[in-house]
């Protein structure tokens, strides 16, 4: 296994549109194996997509399981996934791999069912909230050549009954 | 070569253009801004910006004078490091508000102080009416004593101080 090259901002190929997968071959699996192992070699790191080393396909790995505190599918592969349904918004701080050295606060879904299939092709299906329904809406935001960067909200935010973070 | 870092800090009546006459001044004088902090404080307008700039200080504030003078700003500069690139991970975000009484912000960080938390960001407001000042306060910072030592200290801060405190933790998602 390898651990790739992560593109950093300002670098424009993270403004990209990655493309859909449809060759599920051995290559894929090596690609998904190479894109864990530099994922894993960042502590703390909750997720990574594949257009972060420059590869321009629908990938994206997330896990937050090393974070007791929030509820958890464990670790997913999801290629080629679509979030079906949205409910509720939630303030949360997000810092990126590609953008060291800055962290904002972002708005996101609070809730989202998910669609995507795995290594194989074979369809996943999953209903997930706060956290991990965070780092898969930013993970899946660079398929679409988006940072948290690009949905930033503002520093000052008064009286706001809105949940910073978890649930 | 190490590179020549100035803090300014420039208050005065709010007027639009503050800002972009302020920077283009700067950059006429090849400077290069690093972090700013640029707000209105009741009627004021306020900045502390970073600026890395050739010109040694006394030529900076010598070429920042008349427009000063004309825009009746007060400026000062100081030279400083810059230390960019190392900021520091806020793990609470703290609200407190209620009515406005003197003495509210030097009770509160005083207490905050005790409970281990090192203050990044803070901003408070005034609101309400003249008649009837509403105090609220934002503070970011890192419980050094833990989380629960922070809440208590408010919970006692709140009590004492007839204010509604409170605290949430920040996670960072990292991804």
């Amino acid at each position: 296994m390898t651990i790739l090259n992560v593109l950093v901002y300002p670098d424009e190929n993270l403004k990209k549109i990655s493309q859909p997968v449809k060759d599920f071959s051995a290559d894929l699996k090596k690609f998904v194996r190479d894109l864990e192992e530099t994922f894993r070699s960042f502590p703390g790191c909750v997720g990574i997509a594949a257009p972060q080393v420059g590869w321009f396909e629908r990938i994206v790995l997330v896990d937050i399981s090393h974070k007791p505190q929030h509820a958890s599918h464990g670790f997913l592969v999801l290629i080629n996934p679509e979030i079906k349904f949205y409910e509720g918004t939630s303030l949360g701080r997000e810092g990126c791999l590609s953008v060291p050295d800055y962290t904002g606060k972002v708005e996101r879904a609070k809730s989202i069912t998910l669609e995507a299939v795995n290594e194989s092709g074979e369809k996943l299906q999953f209903c997930m909230s706060g956290y991990e329904a965070r780092a898969v809406q930013h993970e899946m935001d660079h398929l679409d050549g988006k940072l948290f960067l690009d949905r930033l909200v503002g520093r000052r935010n008064a009286l706001s009954r809105r949940t910073e973070v978890s649930t | 070569m190490m590179e020549n870092w100035l803090m300014l800090t420039l208050v005065g009546k709010d007027r639009p253009g503050i800002v972009a006459e302020v920077s283009h001044a700067l950059f006429n004088m090849k400077g290069n801004l690093g972090e700013a902090s640029m707000t209105r404080l009741g009627g004021n307008f306020t900045i502390m910006l970073m600026v890395s700039i050739p010109e040694k200080k006394s030529a900076v504030a010598e070429k920042l004078r008349p427009l000063c003078d004309k825009l009746k700003l007060f400026f000062h500069l100081d030279e400083v490091e810059a230390d960019l690139h190392h900021h520091i991970e806020p793990d609470v975000r703290i609200s407190i508000h209620g009515a406005d009484q003197a003495g509210i912000v030097a009770h509160a960080t005083s207490a905050l102080f005790k409970a281990g938390l090192n203050i990044l960001n803070l901003e408070s407001d005034v609101g309400g009416n003249p008649e009837n000042p509403v105090y609220i306060m934002h503070i970011e910072g890192v419980a050094g004593k833990g989380l629960d030592t922070v809440d208590k200290a408010l919970q006692t801060l709140a009590r004492e101080n007839n204010v509604v405190a409170s605290m949430t933790p920040i996670d960072t998602m990292v991804g």
